[in-house]
């Protein structure tokens, strides 16, 4: 697959197997992290240069350093697995191929945070990878590796798997929080920050699972070892995701900064067809789309794509070749923000079902010369007005793909405003019947 | 029919209420387990839970009007849910829906009159990288081509 030797999705056959993990040294940084201070991993963490996996890049050491040690309270770490990012698919692969470095990235982090509980939060439609981590789970808690004094340090934590059922929003930190209560997954006002009043008011650290994966290698082999992995403002490995025209989909584990057309070319064989390419997301549904020409020399990590006004967000790459029609899949992107929405903030709320309106209508020939400043002007609204960071994510592709494919919305519009007039009373028609 | 878990299922909710400092947070494991038991979740299968778990029918009603995985309503026996988002629908994730709706006859939310198959449009499932799928129940169905889903739906309707 590739000539990189990845850290997470390491070529051991059945690496899943807790025998086979342990035989290749696993559980071993955990044994090393126990003997170590609190203060020392989350040093060594930070020395790593690691950031959080799931979209924001925000320093994981720095993370673990807002947990206050000293607090009468119970502490919690929660694991976000709810991966509903449309092009994200890289924690199941985790669960699936190796759980148990996942597992033991959760140990540390709750040794070095003081934590005695730890829920993984998985999306319900995940059934089956559930299943799998849980068996991981059982089978680590028979080696005495999870549950009350483990290995005689004296240290004690439980994890447990809380399945979600099916809201994207649960992605969303404190939405997570607020689902993992057995409310409905809404997101809370931030401040308070969650390190301060999270999970029932208690301090509460959220990491992704494919940061809690990087976290046994950091420690068995050092934090500097770690940042000279990939890009050094964004070190380490990151799992890249490629859907859509693509001969070779599915997850590659590179290092941080590889060439976008080295993914695409080099590991996934290139564009169905060999067709040229349209439009590229990054980073998972939400992140501004890129054009054909701001691909050449693209590296993929956040600073870089930076340059090209985008982020990293989950790795999740979707390549769309010449013949793919913009509009429909912005109006896709947009149904699935509409459908999403908590419903909580006015701006998202309403916002999305407008952009889905006017670029519905737009796809169906009956769009207005005025349609596209409207649809600019109510992403504009959206963008920032709301709780958590939903309401960028729904307006950011539709107003990045107006900014970079203007003519593929001009020619739409133009076309239906130029349609004849019966024609046009023709379309209305079918759009009532509907 | 009286609602009434079983044994087995009362145990798993004790289970799970003991990985929580509060009652409420079994709910979402415990409208699960209902589902699994009754197959939907009508307004007296969530006064039954929420009575388990002291929690008010209302409460009830607002976490499982929020998920979309809970069934407000009773689905066929296979639950088809067809992945339309954007990696799937590059790969024709809209042909996968036309196809099942004309083979077995059904819209889109429309059970099969044998109460077999419900269709529906999904969003996305997390499986891009083996587009276009579908979830059925509790598990996935990836890399469909026509052949794959003729094969699926036939095994499937033999199942009693």
């Amino acid at each position: 697959m590739s000539d990189f030797e990845p850290i997470i999705l390491r070529n051991i056959p059945d690496f899943h197997n807790i025998e086979v993990y342990m035989k290749n040294g696993g559980y071993g940084a955990f044994k090393k992290a126990l003997k170590m201070t609190p203060e020392a991993i989350i040093e060594e963490v930070k020395s790593s240069g690691l950031r959080g996996r799931g979209g924001a890049c925000f320093p994981t050491g720095m993370k673990w350093s807002f947990m206050p040690q000293k607090t009468d309270k119970p502490k919690y770490l929660c694991a976000n697995g709810d991966e509903s990012e449309p092009a994200s698919f890289k924690d199941r692969e985790i669960f699936e191929k190796n759980p148990h470095q996942f597992i033991e990235g959760t140990l540390i982090a709750c040794h070095a945070m003081g934590i005695k509980t730890a829920y993984v939060y998985i999306r319900g439609e995940y059934y089956p990878w559930i299943v799998m981590l849980q068996k991981a789970i059982d089978d680590a808690y028979s080696k005495g590796l999870i549950g009350k004094n483990i290995m005689g340090s004296g240290f004690s934590t439980d994890i447990f798997i809380h399945r979600g059922a099916g809201a994207y929003i649960c992605g969303e930190e404190t939405a997570l929080l607020n689902s993992i209560e057995g409310k409905r997954g809404m997101p809370r006002f931030k401040p308070p920050f969650p390190a301060n009043f999270g999970l029932w008011g208690c301090p509460t650290t959220i990491n992704n699972i494919e940061t809690l994966a990087n976290i046994p290698p950091i420690i068995e082999k050092g934090g500097e070892w770690f940042s000279k992995i990939g890009e050094p403002k964004h070190a380490g490995t990151l799992l890249y995701g490629l859907s859509g025209h693509i001969n070779k989909p599915g997850i590659y584990e590179l290092p941080s900064g590889t060439l976008l057309t080295d993914l695409i070319y080099k590991y996934g064989g290139g564009v169905k067809d060999n067709k040229a390419i349209k439009m590229i997301i990054p980073g998972g549904s939400s992140m501004p789309p890129l054009t054909a020409d701001e691909i050449e020399g693209l590296r993929m990590d956040n600073e870089h794509l930076k340059t090209v006004n985008s982020y990293i967000g989950t790795g999740g790459i979707v390549v769309m070749n010449e013949d793919t029609d913009i509009v429909k899949v912005i109006k896709r992107i947009t149904k699935f923000y509409y459908h999403e929405s908590c419903g909580q903030c006015t701006p998202c709320r309403e916002g999305c079902g407008w952009m889905l309106k006017i670029l519905d209508r737009i796809d169906k020939g009956m769009g207005r010369n005025e349609d596209i400043e409207l649809l600019r002007d109510v992403a504009n609204n959206i963008e920032g007005n709301t709780i958590c960071a939903f309401g960028d994510a729904a307006a950011w592709p539709v107003k990045w793909a107006i900014k970079k494919f203007m003519p593929d919305f001009e020619k739409k519009v133009k076309e239906s405003v130029n349609l004849p007039v019966a024609n046009k009373v023709h379309a209305l028609r079918l759009a009532v019947q509907e | 029919m009286e609602i009434k878990f079983t044994e087995e299922n009362l145990k798993k909710l004790e289970r799970s209420k003991s990985h929580y400092p509060t009652n409420d947070a079994a709910l979402m494991d415990a409208l699960w387990l209902a589902q699994y038991q009754f197959g939907w979740l009508s307004a007296d299968v969530m006064k039954y839970v929420g009575s388990l778990l002291e929690i008010p029918y209302e409460h009830v009603l607002g976490v499982a009007e929020f998920y979309t995985m809970y069934n407000k309503k009773p689905v066929g026996k296979h639950h088809l849910q067809v992945c339309t988002n954007v990696s799937c629908m590059l790969c024709g994730g809209y042909d996968v829906v036309d196809y099942i709706s004309n083979k077995l006859d059904i819209g889109l939310g429309e059970t099969t009159p044998d109460g077999k198959f419900t269709l529906i449009e999904a969003e996305c499932l997390g499986s891009c990288g083996t587009a276009p799928m579908m979830q059925i129940n509790d598990y996935y169905e990836e890399n469909l081509t026509k052949d794959k889903i003729d094969a699926i739906l036939d095994k499937l309707a033999k199942t009693e």
